[in-house]
């Protein structure tokens, strides 16, 4: 088959003057300034949420006792999910020569930080006292006391801000030839300016890209593992956990698997309509849809797999409390959730086994929305059903979110989508070096 | 205010300023230090206790009232007291948010605007001046039960002045019923003090001695202390509402109020040997009281008419109980209520009262609805109203005076077995409210400061005087047991109509309505629903399908033209055909916290009815979203709290309980001094929610309202839970379990929640941020969460009330039991100094010390000699939730329930 | 095409980045400097009266007992009343106009309002009594008071120098029956030799719970 994702159309000044003249000259489109502005109004009420937050206590979200745990973990881990595929994506694909991955790397990794970013910030406003948030970071204080290392929230802390710093690290240094490129390119001092700034004097000289391609590669060795690790140690914040429901040992490849499904989905949400609207579709080919459609299947049927285990290992081990919560899920107060959730992300992926669903451009982006909204119940599920049940019948209380739970988590979406809209104005949604690397080879290739 | 260590880190005000704005917390205290004047005897920060009385209906329970540098923290129950033997009930506990609240009427006012005293007293002198003539006709006075000699001193004394003035008296939940059955059935009132303690077979028909009334604390003491397998005691319950008194019963059969007669009447027919009955029960109970003769006792409610009390007192004598399991004293009124009030009412409305004086109660709110009390107090020229808040009918009366709390007030009071009790003030009167004495002594000119009125009327002075007044009883004043010759009285109980008879019951928490502004009682899970900030209609399972409703919709309930909206609860164990309604809500004029909440039954309540009437019951349509702290009752065969029958009880042995090694991958924790631990007997509780005020009063626990209440965010350290599905309901008190090897310390990030050296699992509120990790992991549930600043709320006790050896958690810190480490602590700072360990029962956690029966026992589980030791020791143990491994210090001991083999096929 | 950055502009953000890195860190230290309350160690803040307790340990030889009355019963020292002064202030310096805020108070009957020198956060139990009862002298947390013209702190007090003699509180021990001497505890346990006094296991001493609750 035709390997090739440029097919010769393209050579290194067109790729070039394409991609960075979406930042550079491309006027701003009324549709962007539509999503920008929807974007904008939701990150204010999300600000809004977090001021009377801080102002009068986390009383102002469903949580209660049982229930300690309400949407913020729950989006918690959901968007350190999303921001799971971006990385993954960038680093695996880079060691596993994925020349493919060029086109889409660049806005995944943005996409990552931004998801990875605001997941960091829910355990903060989940926290009654959030201005004590860093008792959690192990400093000398007057008082003489450590964090208490047995938590698995302490090592979350650890997990969750290596993830990041590698990320940004790892996005950031990819981005020093493009941003030599746009410094060249732009005109007016000011853009000059900040673009060479952070460039960091880069010249493309042999040398610079010599050790340019050696720290890259180091980097996506050490970003690859982080992939696996951050995932597995959220997950134990449940796992660890004696609550039936939390306390299972499938949890960390069931949660790794649940990110990468939900991460390549929100892959998908976002190529379709950046594709369309930037006129990209010769970069970001039907071929890497299709490509990215496939890592979605296979990553749901795991997905799927870790829920049927669920279930197994709660009437297998034959402890009553674990096969009282799975008949809870199914029969309980929360059984609409499970239900929609196993359709969502177990039954409506099997579309992709057919080629032409895969090629679908709409079907695809459909599936990407539905695969992200049912793993978001897929973690309402674990998180809230499980404490609604537990072991004394007395305390059983089931979660109802408030209103400001539902604003909170709309805010963070509006809060990423902002964060995305504004990347793609002012960085180069694709990686233009990247880009021209491909030119090179696919005219080895055709030779 | 909350202390938080922001106010310490000035950099960290900035992360926290939002808040402080927002909820007022944060403000640090002036930085001063302020000494007296002239030195004190007493050093500060060393608690003081001094005994007095509480009085409820003219009986009084002895307590002994903490005073931390001269302010009432908290009130325990007097071990010299007979009433109380040590004990308290939920009243006497609330009592100091009472005195503290801030709602207490505060000012003096004339038809709602201020007033001077000054002015008063002129107003009621030259008004009894032109009754003087008269000899005083006209003039009137309206009290309730009067327990203490000096106002009945006081009283006489203004008879003498004023030959026709008149008396009244009225309670709303008044014993007219069994004082006039005592008449009936003896020739005079008298009250019963009954000997639980002495019985070995108890049948109480629509009683609730265990839970309700004069001297139910000293009943359920003396009750629970022949609960024990060994010498166990046989409690038959007949009853329409499931009580206390019925949860604890081994036999139970709910009837509506006229079949409750019938009942009665079958029991006597087979105590006689004559005909046998239908109805249940009445066999084996009727051979059983006859087979223990002179140690059984037949107990007989308020409800039943007087001529079914007269026959309760022949029965009992026919069993020899009186001098044995029952004696009799002179009653605390020689006054039938509904006769004296409906006549002082009449008298109003034909203008024949001038002058009338209400010490105390709340007539206008909850006088029998035919009276119309309200609207005859306004003929009255004069009418003065002495009370602690500005109430319906100070509204109604032409002047409020604010009335001087029991704790501020010198005063004496009589216990349900005659025992005399000197009441003492703890304080000055906070909002210079003045007691009844000094109202009568202020309107009747008498200059004796009232200290000298209590030593006048009890005859009291010097040694004796300070005697009683630091044991708080005067020793050997309880009346002589009358020995009384018992009529015949006919009886014919009413015969039993179809169709829905209302009952009228006093509220478990807000009582008969007068505490209804209090917050700590309306936020108590009633002992029977969990309801909370809320009354409701309670109904049979079956008798709501009849109705078509559900708990929580509307129903109507109407007596002719009167009718009440109320919200429906289905109460297992409810009498089929009969409503039960709680008096003591929908007040108008109750404080910020009482007012307008639930719905008042007392409109469907009038002279002759006082207890039941027959009325007629529809959907309302639309409903009203009642409250609940327990939203499952059922165990789901999961056996938290354990059951067995007395055979099983005496045939378990100890090896089957014998501490077994438990695998852990932690290293036991090494102790090398006392290790703390609880044992709670299920046999022994009945559920009666002291432990759990007596906790909110001793460790500053906030309340957070209905809403809150609703969202699952109440704040009790140490709940009670209630199961219904079990052989029978069970009461489970659960406090923190303060586990060995504890989940809740595993996952706290910040070390929050550590082990200390002496095995309590305690909560370290500021180093606590707020990951509510803890609360998920505790498979009991233990923990609350300040999801607010509630400790910032409405209602709450001022600071200089609470207890100043607790911290105030601000919000977003994690709360719970800590076995009261301030009292342990106390303890072991005072051993240490004196060179000794902490002696065996040094240490008395505050649910331990206020709990009735004596439920929970606490100590150093490493002196095997220690109670709590042998307690644990005893086959009935169990540990909550074992198969978990956290090895809990708080474990239990199962119910046992002793059914007569005879009845084992009704 | 030119440069983005000339010479001297890049050398001007070189010495940006230095520059706001060192800000954060003076922010991080002075944030550090006031950890510890309002007053400093050492201020000495103004009082109503300028009591010298230089002048009545120092050189009267006054008990601290004497107006700390409490301090071996309670957790409170005690602070005396104004009669307690009066004992000697109504026969001595009774026209000091320095005095007059104390004359006032006895006359007035109002109490006076000294400025605490001394405050731990509401939410730690300190208890005075079986600190002197263990023989911690008063110098050890107070200094010397018999040098101090006017009151101040010597101490931090904050929970790591708490921590720092419950850890270890043997080179802070003396015989009970000389805490209130003012001679530094080093001397002192040379006298008397170190103090058999039971302490507490070491753990009791850094449970959470010893002073918090």
């Amino acid at each position: 088959m035709n390997s090739q994702v440029l097919r010769g159309r393209w050579g290194y000044a067109s790729v070039t003057d394409k991609i960075s003249d979406l930042v550079l000259r491309r006027p701003t489109h009324w549709l962007w300034a539509l999503g920008f502005g929807i974007a904008g109004t939701l990150t204010l009420v999300l600000l809004g949420g977090m001021v009377w937050l801080f102002a009068v206590g986390v009383g102002i979200w469903g949580v209660n006792i049982p229930v300690a745990w309400g949407f913020a973990i729950v989006n918690f881990v959901w968007w350190i999910g999303i921001g799971h595929a971006g990385t993954f994506i960038s680093a695996f694909l880079l060691l596993l020569r994925q020349k493919w991955r060029n086109s889409i790397n660049r806005f995944a990794e943005a996409m990552t930080l931004f998801a990875a970013g605001i997941a960091g910030l829910w355990p903060v406003l989940h926290l009654g006292r959030p201005w004590f948030f860093y008792w959690l970071v192990p400093y000398p204080d007057v008082m003489d006391v450590w964090p208490q290392w047995r938590s698995p929230l302490v090592w979350d802390f650890f997990a969750i801000s290596t993830y990041l710093t590698v990320s940004l690290l790892f996005w950031y240094v990819g981005l020093i030839p493009d941003l030599a490129t746009l410094r060249d390119r732009a005109h007016g001092a000011w853009r000059r300016m900040v673009y060479g700034f952070f460039a960091l004097g880069w010249r493309g000289e042999a040398r610079h890209w010599a050790r340019f391609e050696s720290a890259y590669l180091l980097l996506a060795g050490l970003a690859a593992p982080l992939v696996i690790s951050v995932h597995s140690i959220v997950s134990l914040d449940f796992a660890i956990g004696n609550t039936p429901g939390y306390h299972s040992t499938i949890f960390p490849p069931y949660f790794v698997a649940g990110a990468l499904f939900c991460g390549f989905a929100m892959v998908l949400v976002i190529a379709i309509p950046m594709r369309r609207f930037l006129g990209l579709e010769d970069f970001i080919t039907i071929r890497h849809l299709d490509n990215a459609a496939k890592i979605l299947l296979a990553t749901g049927l795991l997905v799927a797999y870790g829920y049927a285990m669920e279930v197994f290992t709660a009437f297998y081990s034959g402890d009553k409390y674990e096969i009282a919560i799975a008949l809870d899920r199914m029969k309980g107060f929360y059984a609409p959730v499970y239900w929609t959730l196993l359709f969502l992300n177990v039954v409506v992926p099997q579309v992709l086994w057919w080629r032409r669903a895969r090629r679908s451009v709409a079907t695809l982006f459909v599936i990407g929305i539905l695969v992200n909204i049912g793993m978001w119940l897929e973690r309402f599920m674990i998180v809230e059903s499980s404490l609604a049940h537990d072991f004394l019948p007395s305390a059983w209380r089931p979660f109802i979110p408030t209103g400001w739970d539902w604003a909170m988590l709309a805010g963070s979406v509006g809060l990423f989508a902002l964060l995305f809209l504004a990347f793609v104005r002012v960085l180069p949604a694709l990686s233009i070096f990247e880009m021209r690397e491909l030119v090179e080879e696919e005219k080895e290739e055709a030779r | 205010m909350s202390p938080t260590p922001i106010t310490r880190r000035d950099f960290l005000k900035l992360a926290g300023a939002a808040t402080a704005l927002a909820t007022g917390a944060c403000t640090a205290p002036p930085d001063e230090i302020v000494p007296y004047v002239r030195p004190r005897a007493i050093a500060d920060g060393i608690a003081q206790f001094y005994a007095t009385a509480m009085t409820m209906q003219g009986r009084a329970l002895g307590v002994l009232v903490q005073s931390d540098m001269g302010r009432p923290t908290k009130v325990e129950g007097n071990p010299a007291h007979p009433s109380s033997l040590g004990a308290t009930d939920v009243f006497a506990q609330a009592s100091i948010l009472e005195l503290w609240d801030p709602a207490r009427s505060r000012t003096l006012r004339h038809r709602g605007t201020p007033a001077t005293r000054e002015a008063l007293v002129a107003e009621w002198r030259s008004a009894l001046a032109g009754l003087e003539a008269r000899g005083g006709e006209g003039l009137r006075i309206l009290t309730g039960y009067v327990g203490s000699a000096t106002l009945r001193a006081q009283l006489d004394g203004l008879a003498r002045t004023y030959p026709a003035m008149q008396r009244h008296e009225w309670e709303p939940l008044h014993r007219d019923n069994s004082l006039e059955g005592a008449r009936l059935a003896f020739g005079r009132r008298v009250d019963c003090a009954y000997r639980f303690d002495a019985a070995d077979v108890v049948v109480a028909v629509d009683a609730d001695p265990l839970g309700e009334g004069p001297g139910w604390v000293r009943h359920a003491r003396d009750f629970a202390s022949r609960r024990a397998p060994q010498s166990m005691s046989r409690l038959y319950a007949v009853e329409s509402f499931p009580s206390i008194t019925g949860d604890m019963a081994d036999h139970r059969v709910a009837l509506a109020p006229a079949a409750l007669e019938r009942w009665l009447a079958a029991l006597d027919a087979a105590l006689r040997g004559e005909a046998s009955t239908p109805l249940p029960l009445v066999e084996a109970a009727a051979h059983d009281l006859l087979a223990h003769r002179g140690r059984s006792l037949v107990v007989a409610g308020e409800g039943l008419p007087p001529a079914a009390h007269a026959l309760v007192h022949r029965i009992n004598a026919r069993l020899g109980a009186p001098g044995a399991t029952v004696s009799y004293l002179p009653a605390v009124s020689d006054v039938a209520c509904a006769e004296s009030v409906a006549a002082l009412s009449r008298d109003m409305r034909a203008g024949r009262v001038q002058a009338l004086l209400i010490l105390g109660g709340n007539p206008a709110y909850d006088a029998p609805a035919d009276v119309e009390f309200g609207a005859a107090l306004a003929r009255v020229p004069l009418s003065v109203h002495v009370s602690l808040y500005e109430d319906e009918t100070s509204a109604a009366c032409a002047w409020h005076v604010p009335r001087a709390h029991y704790l501020e007030e010198w005063s004496d009071a009589t216990a349900h077995e005659g025992t005399v009790s000197i009441v003492q003030p703890l304080v000055a009167p906070l909002h210079g409210g003045v007691s009844i004495h000094e109202a009568v002594a202020m309107l009747g000119d008498d200059a004796a400061s009232p200290r000298d009125g209590v030593m006048r009327a009890l005859h009291l002075e010097g040694a004796a005087w300070h005697t009683a007044l630091r044991d708080g009883v005067v020793a050997s004043t309880a009346p002589a047991p009358l020995a009384l010759t018992v009529r015949d009285v006919a009886f014919d109980p009413a015969d039993v109509a179809d169709g829905w008879t209302v009952v009228f019951r006093p509220d478990a928490a807000v009582h008969g309505g007068e505490f209804a502004p209090n917050a700590w009682l309306q936020e108590l899970p009633r002992p029977e629903s969990k309801l909370v900030w809320d009354n409701a209609a309670y109904v049979s399972a079956t008798s709501a399908a009849r109705l078509g409703a559900k708990s929580g919709d509307l129903v109507e309930v109407a007596r002719g033209a009167r009718r009440v909206v109320a919200p429906l609860w289905i109460l297992p164990g409810h009498a089929d055909d009969a409503v039960s309604l709680p008096l003591g809500y929908g007040r108008e004029r109750a404080g910020p916290v009482g007012s307008h909440i639930g719905f008042d039954a007392y409109p469907l309540r009038d002279g002759g009815f006082a207890w039941s009437a027959p009325c007629s019951v529809r959907k309302a349509g639309g409903a009203h979203a009642l409250v609940t702290t327990q939203l499952h009752t059922r165990m789901e065969g999961r056996e938290p709290a354990k059951h067995m029958t007395l055979a099983e009880a005496l045939s378990a042995h100890s090896a089957a309980h014998a501490e077994r090694p438990v695998e852990s991958l932690y290293p036991d924790w090494p102790y090398d001094s006392y290790r703390w631990a609880m044992a709670i007997d299920l046999n022994a509780c009945i559920g009666c929610n002291a432990c759990t005020i007596a906790c909110q009063s001793e460790n500053n626990i906030p309340t957070v309202g209905k809403e809150e209440a609703g969202r699952g965010r109440s704040m009790h350290w140490i709940r009670v839970d209630r199961y219904d599905d079990g052989p029978t309901p069970l009461h489970q008190p659960v406090p923190c379990m303060q586990c060995e090897d504890a989940p809740c310390e595993a996952v706290c990030p910040v070390g929050a929640t550590v082990h200390d050296s002496e095995g309590i699992n305690v909560q370290i509120y500021n180093r606590c941020v707020g990951t509510r990790f803890c609360s998920n992991n505790c498979p009991y549930k233990v923990r609350r969460f300040n999801f607010f600043h509630y400790s910032a709320g409405l209602g709450e006790r001022p600071v200089e009330g609470s207890n100043p050896q607790v911290t105030t958690r601000m919000r977003g810190v994690m709360e719970k039991c800590n076995y009261c480490l301030q009292r342990i602590t106390r303890a072991r700072l005072q051993a240490d100094k004196e060179g000794r360990r902490i002696a065996e029962g040094e240490v008395v956690t505050a649910c331990q010390a206020a709990c009735p029966t004596r439920a929970i026992s606490f100590g150093d589980l490493s002196d095997p000699a220690s109670a709590v030791a042998q307690v644990k020791r005893s086959p009935r143990g169990y540990t909550l939730l074992e198969e978990l491994n956290t090895r809990p210090r708080t474990t239990y001991l199962a119910r046992v329930s002793n059914p007569n083999p005879q009845a084992a096929n009704e | 095409m030119a440069q983005a950055f000339s010479a001297r502009a890049l050398l001007f953000t070189k010495l940006a980045a230095l520059a706001i890195a060192g800000l954060l860190v003076a922010g991080a230290v002075t944030a550090y400097e006031h950890f510890d309350g309002p007053y400093r160690v050492g201020d000495a803040p103004p009082q109503p009266i300028a009591f010298s307790h230089k002048h009545h340990v120092g050189d009267d030889g006054i008990d601290c007992r004497f107006c700390h009355a409490s301090v071996e019963t309670s957790s409170f020292a005690g602070i005396p009343a104004t009669q307690v002064c009066m004992t000697c202030h109504s026969q001595l310096f009774t026209d000091a106009p320095m005095l007059e805020p104390l004359r006032q108070s006895a006359a007035r009957d109002e109490p006076l309002h000294w400025t605490r020198v001394h405050r731990l956060p509401d939410f730690a139990y300190f208890d005075h009594s079986i600190h002197v009862r263990k023989g911690v002298a008063c110098i050890e947390c107070h200094g010397r008071v018999d040098r101090m013209p006017l009151m101040r702190r010597e101490a931090p007090l904050t929970m790591q120098w708490c921590l720092d003699c419950h850890r270890d509180p043997t080179p802070h021990l003396r015989d009970p029956s000389r805490v209130f001497d003012m001679t530094p505890s080093a001397a002192v346990r040379v006298a008397t030799g170190v103090p058999h006094e039971a302490l507490a296991s070491r753990r009791r001493l850094t449970d959470c719970s010893t002073c918090h609750r």
